[in-house]
């Protein structure tokens, strides 16, 4: 198993309720896995995963992206700076 | 000057920053809360960023306007926080040598922060509050 960080924004972190989670997941996970490892625990996330970016180490990458012990992810919903 | 900030932009400090004596132009892009979405009021807005994240995004979205436009300078600044209605959510300044150029790189910097670098508003109504992006 590997352990990564996971930051969380907007819509996502209030239905998490925390601005991160430290998840455990097994070797070889992509970064889609990382969001069904916590829809798994926030079903309410389900309806978003369509919407997710998601970004590692600050940089965005695909759902097929391999992700490693110790990475920062961050899951990006639709962005509205501005 | 690339910034993401908490207090009120001072939107002549951005304009100074980008000051060189070899431009001929400085174009600015003021972007400011409105009163209103979805044909309802908003009360205020409430900005929240990655902020390791979107500072990168907007030194590499510079750098891009920088080699485009042969921008002189360029200073982006993002305010996150409380934002009240009327008042600078962002600033962005470039300074050109003609002002074509200072046009065009000014817009691309707004359209691609909008687009990509994350930065999320919460918009507050009297009745709730809405994370704005999905609608949009």
């Amino acid at each position: 198993m590997i352990s990564v960080k996971v930051k969380l924004f907007a819509a996502v972190r209030d239905i998490v309720g925390s601005e991160e989670k430290i998840l455990l997941v097994p070797n070889g996970s992509d970064s889609g896995k990382i969001i069904d490892v916590l829809a798994a625990e926030y079903p309410q996330l389900r309806r978003w995963k369509p919407h997710l970016r998601v970004a590692v180490n600050c940089e965005y990458v695909s759902s097929d992206h391999i992700v490693h012990d110790q990475d920062e992810l961050a899951l990006i919903p639709p962005v509205s700076g501005g | 000057m690339i910034n993401i900030v908490s207090e009120t932009i001072d939107i002549a400090e951005v304009i100074a920053s980008v000051g060189d004596p070899s431009a001929g132009a400085i174009d600015i892009f003021v972007g400011t809360t409105r009163n209103h979405s979805s044909g309802k009021e908003v009360l205020s807005l409430e900005y929240q960023a990655y902020e390791p994240m979107a500072s990168k995004m907007m030194e590499e979205l510079g750098e891009e306007a920088r080699r485009r436009w042969h921008v002189k300078a360029v200073s982006i600044v993002h305010r996150i926080g409380r934002v009240d209605i009327g008042e600078a959510s962002v600033v962005i300044a470039v300074s050109t040598a003609h002002r074509k150029e200072a046009f065009e790189a000014c817009r691309f910097l707004i359209d691609t922060l909008k687009k990509n670098v994350p930065i999320w508003k919460k918009e507050l109504f009297a009745d709730g509050e809405v994370w704005a992006g999905l609608q949009e």
